[in-house]
């Protein structure tokens, strides 16, 4: 019996190894042109021409939706750079890659870049992921620019910089503007214990409630294991008479508490971050849920901005949905890319390592023009210089409140 | 003595069996050969193998389903991580960091099989599945929650946040709620990884052909005789448990110093991964410690060799996975294989004497 | 007062829990085999129901009719392409390794169809919210259907099961699948027929899921599925008034958990009651204790 089985095992090997030897042949072939994640210009061959820049972030799994943002949004703006002529005259080569939204396939798929002959890497999407990669690309010393990672240290070394806020700091905007604007004085916290971001927003931002005018009365969590009920958490916030509930989650969370907050008549001013942003554009949700629902967000794709403008109907066009902040984030964190390329006259044929040297030093002298900020600018820890703006919706659209 | 001798024979092809994928993965390596993918798979790849190994020792030798075994990982890979995070400046020798760290996760492991072992072991089938997994849970819910900082007080715990630890200036956080730890030494490689495997199997094999071993096999295919001629059932069951859940251990210690980032979250240390571990034991046959290496090895790379089909990846994954079961276990397809592949078995039958 | 709205509140949740965990359990009694694709067939039916109003624009009833349909034909789809050959397999875990193959399936196909991107599912449910108390308390209609469904299939399939010819076959089969056989019973029609009710029941737990819960992704199955298959062995796995029992409490000792303990240890409170449960209880509140024979 034993032996039949190891037997089936062998054949089920011998099996699969076909299939891959057949998957092999196949990718070796179009290697990197992979379907839909590359925007490579057929008529250039050879690596040697082409900027290679590589992307991570999750495109299956839970937190697919921010995988496929960034990857749009990267997509639309290589598709722009390459269209007007590339960096220097040089196209770019997109290839992304799937992350799951899990440290250890990072890595995979890092190395998988790595393989691929990689210049530079705009991501990883998500914070923990990031933190991995970051590690290894320390250590290899290719640059990295992650549109979204908001945890501390998804910059911790030189070699990473970041297009978002960080987490310390979107909780500490968000208490000095409840505080100093008098949205409130008594407050209530609602996040995802189980998560990076939510914690980490949710820290800096009871951190700074002290010094700030206002009471939190009462701060309750929920994991990624029960997050369709809020019932109780509102409950509480309404027993303790909160006036204000700040959200520092994701839109497709925020939905369901708005949803249950109404029915169980409870309107206070609901508070969120940038994860807030795409709430509106939730297909079938109830637009009316979310009036007066303010946020913190460096995006709004409503904005009268031309550039914005621009940005927006060419990915409706594109992709069929209204970006998010994502997906803003990773299209202006590749001009930030090119304009860092350019500074420094990179050519493709210098190594990995010796790109990163310069776009180090290129990252903290540009100043891009992009549609989460004007007048971008980074400093040497990473952090870009930019001012959080206060979105309120009202009526069904997004209003900046200045 | 004829039966001893096709037990150690097979035994010596499993150990060899690792020794020549290890020798051939090191010649690659050094000439060059290996990609860097393949590379960073090898050391999360010795990981694997060990967890299908020494689940198996609990679903094919013990007999009983768990769904939890991903719960004894994370013990293992956060009580490890742990410890090094603390001494990496009190023992700079990564060797003897990694050695004490490896007993470390590997006993607290065990111990956390002892204790839920004590009470569930009773249950059956399903229900003992869905305690383990239970179990599972919990341990990862409260791995989220915990925030242990140092400062020169000594250490300091919450299960809030991070500010409620009280530190003082200069402090360090270092369990940090779902954040976790980072900062871990990369201290695993492919080399250790592979001498703990060879020391998993070691355990694992001589436990099988072992008097103990013997009497838990008794167990699972007659409890009630297996009392009747005087087999403490408590005291061995118990015993393939909390080795099962110490080598689980093992496996997160390597996993935890491969990763400068280790959160528990639910695609790594949740039920999903505890399901992934037991689809490499059955998918390489229960109570068969080579197929589940083989297993283990196929579907770790399986998702990382379909990068190139993109959005298909997973759909495949799928399609294969479903598709190597039917074909591996189906009554029909078995029987088919036999008729049509005889031949090849007879011709194979000497040196595929597995025991 | 907030106790009873806890009450109500976790009476609600578990409501969902309870309707979903009917499928499984009816499943694992006939089958023997724990269906962890259960979970994704419901997302299937929110995804179905939610595709016929918005592109189709077939009115709501149509719709739900529609998913139920689906699922049906779904349900024996998977069972006889990817269970029954495994049905007879030397060891039960074989035909629960394919189940979690087709989970996967299942969630990577309605990625691949519908995106990534979360939907709100508009209810379908058009019965109004009962407000109580003057207001301080509110009971959804969401809620009040999902119960009222609930006790229906509950009473339905324990009808069915006991008054019918088919579903005195499928008892036959649960009982001894061997000598259901020799009595002239279709064992595989009866398998069928069990997973073509399952999934029906799935299309409906599908579609009262994401009314009560709003938000349709290709994952938002799998931990309800979870969650419901707690449920079903809590309340004594195979026992459909077991399922009922079991779903209302875990929704219940979830939302009590939350309200008075900790929030953040939610998931460990309900899984710890579990363990307690078991270790008391070892087959569920409801379930059969099983002799054991030499």
């Amino acid at each position: 019996m034993k032996m039949k089985k190891a037997l089936s095992v062998m054949l089920a090997a011998a099996m699969t190894m076909t299939l891959l030897v057949g998957c092999g042949g196949n990718s070796g072939s179009d290697s990197g042109s992979d379907t839909g994640s590359s925007t490579e210009n057929s008529k250039e061959e050879s690596s040697g021409d082409v900027f290679k820049i590589g992307g991570i972030g999750p495109v299956t799994g839970g937190a697919a939706v921010y995988g496929e943002a960034v990857k749009n949004g990267s997509e639309l703006a290589v598709k722009e750079i390459n269209e007007a002529g590339g960096i220097n005259g040089v196209q770019i080569e997109m290839n992304y890659q799937d992350d799951e939204h899990d440290a250890e396939k990072a890595v995979n798929a890092y190395n998988t870049l790595k393989d691929w002959g990689m210049h530079a890497l705009l991501g990883t999407v998500t914070s923990a992921p990031c933190v991995a990669v970051g590690e290894v690309s320390k250590d290899d010393n290719i640059f990295m620019l992650t549109p979204s990672g908001t945890a501390v240290e998804c910059v911790q070394y030189d070699n990473a910089f970041r297009v978002c806020f960080s987490d310390p700091m979107q909780g500490l905007e968000s208490a000095k503007y409840i505080g100093e604007n008098g949205l409130a004085k008594k407050v209530a916290a609602i996040y995802d214990s189980s998560d990076v971001y939510s914690t980490g927003i949710y820290e800096a931002f009871v951190k700074e409630a002290e010094n700030q005018d206002f009471e939190i009365v009462a701060a309750e969590a929920f994991t990624a294991e029960a997050k369709t009920d809020f019932s109780v958490q509102l409950q509480k916030a309404k027993d303790a008479g909160a006036e204000l509930v700040f959200l520092p989650f994701y839109y497709t969370e925020a939905s369901l508490v708005l949803k249950q907050a109404a029915g169980m008549s409870y309107n206070p001013i609901f508070f969120g971050c940038d994860g807030m942003d795409g709430i509106l554009a939730v297909d079938g949700f109830d637009v009316d849920l979310a009036n007066n629902l303010m946020f913190m967000s460096p995006f709004t794709p409503t904005s009268e901005d031309e550039a914005i403008q621009k940005f927006v109907k060419d990915y409706e066009e594109a992709y069929g949905s209204t970006p998010n902040q994502f997906a803003a984030d990773a299209y202006d964190g590749m001009y930030a890319i090119k304009a860092a390329m350019e500074e420094k006259d990179i050519t493709p044929d210098m190594s990995p390592s010796d790109i990163c040297d310069a776009m180090k030093e290129a990252m903290v002298s540009i100043t891009i023009d992009g549609v989460t900020a004007k007048g971008l600018t980074w400093e040497a820890s990473g952090e870009p210089s930019k001012e959080p703006m206060v979105v309120k919706i009202q009526d069904g659209d997004y209003a900046v409140v200045e | 003595m004829k039966k001893m001798s096709k037990t150690t024979k097979s035994n010596m092809i499993t150990y060899l069996m690792v020794v020549v994928l290890f020798i051939v993965v090191q010649v690659m390596v050094t000439t060059g050969n290996l990609s860097s993918l393949l590379q960073g798979l090898l050391v999360p790849l010795c990981a694997y193998v060990i967890l299908a190994v020494s689940l198996n020792l609990t679903v094919g030798i013990l007999g009983e389903l768990s769904l939890g075994h991903a719960g004894f990982m994370c013990v293992g890979a956060f009580t490890s991580a742990f410890f090094s995070k603390c001494a990496v400046e009190a023992i700079p020798v990564a060797g003897v960091r990694y050695l004490i760290a490896l007993l470390i996760g590997a006993a607290a492991a065990g111990i956390c099989g002892i204790l839920i072992g004590i009470p569930v072991l009773r249950l059956k089938g399903d229900y003992l599945a869905i305690v383990t997994l239970a179990f599972g849970e919990i341990i990862k819910n409260i791995v989220n929650i915990l925030f242990i900082g140092r400062d020169s007080k000594g250490f300091h715990f919450s299960t809030k946040d991070s500010m409620s630890l009280g530190l003082e200036d200069g402090g360090q956080v270092i369990v940090n709620g779902p954040q976790g730890i980072t900062g871990t030494p990369k201290d695993s490689t492919f080399v250790i990884g592979v001498v703990l495997i060879l020391i998993t199997l070691f355990i694992v094999l001589n436990l099988m052909h072992s008097r103990s071993g013997r009497a838990i096999m008794a167990i699972r295919d007659n409890r009630i005789a297996a009392e009747s001629v005087g087999i403490n059932i408590t005291k061995y069951k118990l015993m393939a448990f909390s080795i099962s859940a110490a080598l689980a251990g093992v496996a997160g210690v390597i996993y935890a110093h491969n990763l400068a980032t280790l959160t528990a979250q639910p695609k790594n240390f949740g039920y999903n991964m505890s399901i992934m571990i037991l689809v490499f034991v059955v998918l390489g046959g229960i109570g068969n410690m080579r197929g589940s290496i083989i297993a283990a090895i196929i579907l770790t790379l399986l998702p990382e060799l379909l990068r190139s089909l993109s959005d298909y990846r997973m759909l495949i994954y799928a399609i294969v996975l479903i598709v190597m079961m039917l074909f591996n276990w189906s009554p029909k397809a078995i029987e088919w294989r036999e008729k049509h592949l005889s031949r090849f078995r007879r011709k194979n039958n000497k040196t595929e004497e597995a025991a | 007062m907030s106790f009873i709205s806890y009450l109500i509140n976790g009476i609600s949740l578990g409501s969902v829990y309870a309707i979903i965990a009917l499928g499984y359990t009816m499943v694992y009694g006939i089958a023997k085999m724990l269906n962890f694709a259960h979970g994704d067939v419901i997302m299937i039916g929110a995804y179905v129901v939610m595709t016929a109003i918005a592109s189709a624009g077939l009115p709501p009833l149509a719709a739900v009719l529609l998913a139920i349909i689906f699922c049906t034909v779904l349900g024996v789809v998977i069972e006889s392409v990817a269970y029954r050959p495994l049905l007879n397999a030397s060891s039960s875990l074989a035909v629960l390794i394919t189940a979690i193959g087709v989970s996967y399936l299942l969630q990577n196909v309605a990625l691949l169809i519908f995106g990534a991107n979360t939907k709100s599912f508009a209810s379908v449910v058009p019965v109004p919210a009962l407000v109580l108390a003057g207001g301080s308390l509110t009971i959804s209609g969401e809620t009040i259907v999902t119960i009222i469904s609930c006790i229906v299939i509950m009473i339905g399939l324990t009808l069915f099961i006991r008054r019918s010819k088919a579903g005195q076959a499928m008892l036959a089969v649960s009982e001894d699948k061997g000598a259901a056989q020799l009595m002239g019973i279709n064992v595989n029609g009866t398998i069928a027929l069990t997973f073509a009710i399952g999934s029906a029941l799935a299309a409906v737990a599908g579609v009262l899921l994401c009314s009560a819960y709003p938000s349709l992704n290709p994952y938002t199955g799998a931990m309800p599925g979870i969650k419901a298959f707690v449920a079903a062995v809590f309340g004594g796995i195979g026992s459909i008034p077991g399922a009922l029992i079991g779903g209302i409490l875990l929704g219940v000792i979830e939302i009590f958990g939350k309200a008075y303990i900790s929030s953040q240890m939610a998931d460990a409170i309900v899984f710890g009651v579990l363990i307690v449960v078991l270790i008391v209880k070892p087959t569920g509140i409801l379930g059969k204790n099983i002799q054991e024979k030499v």
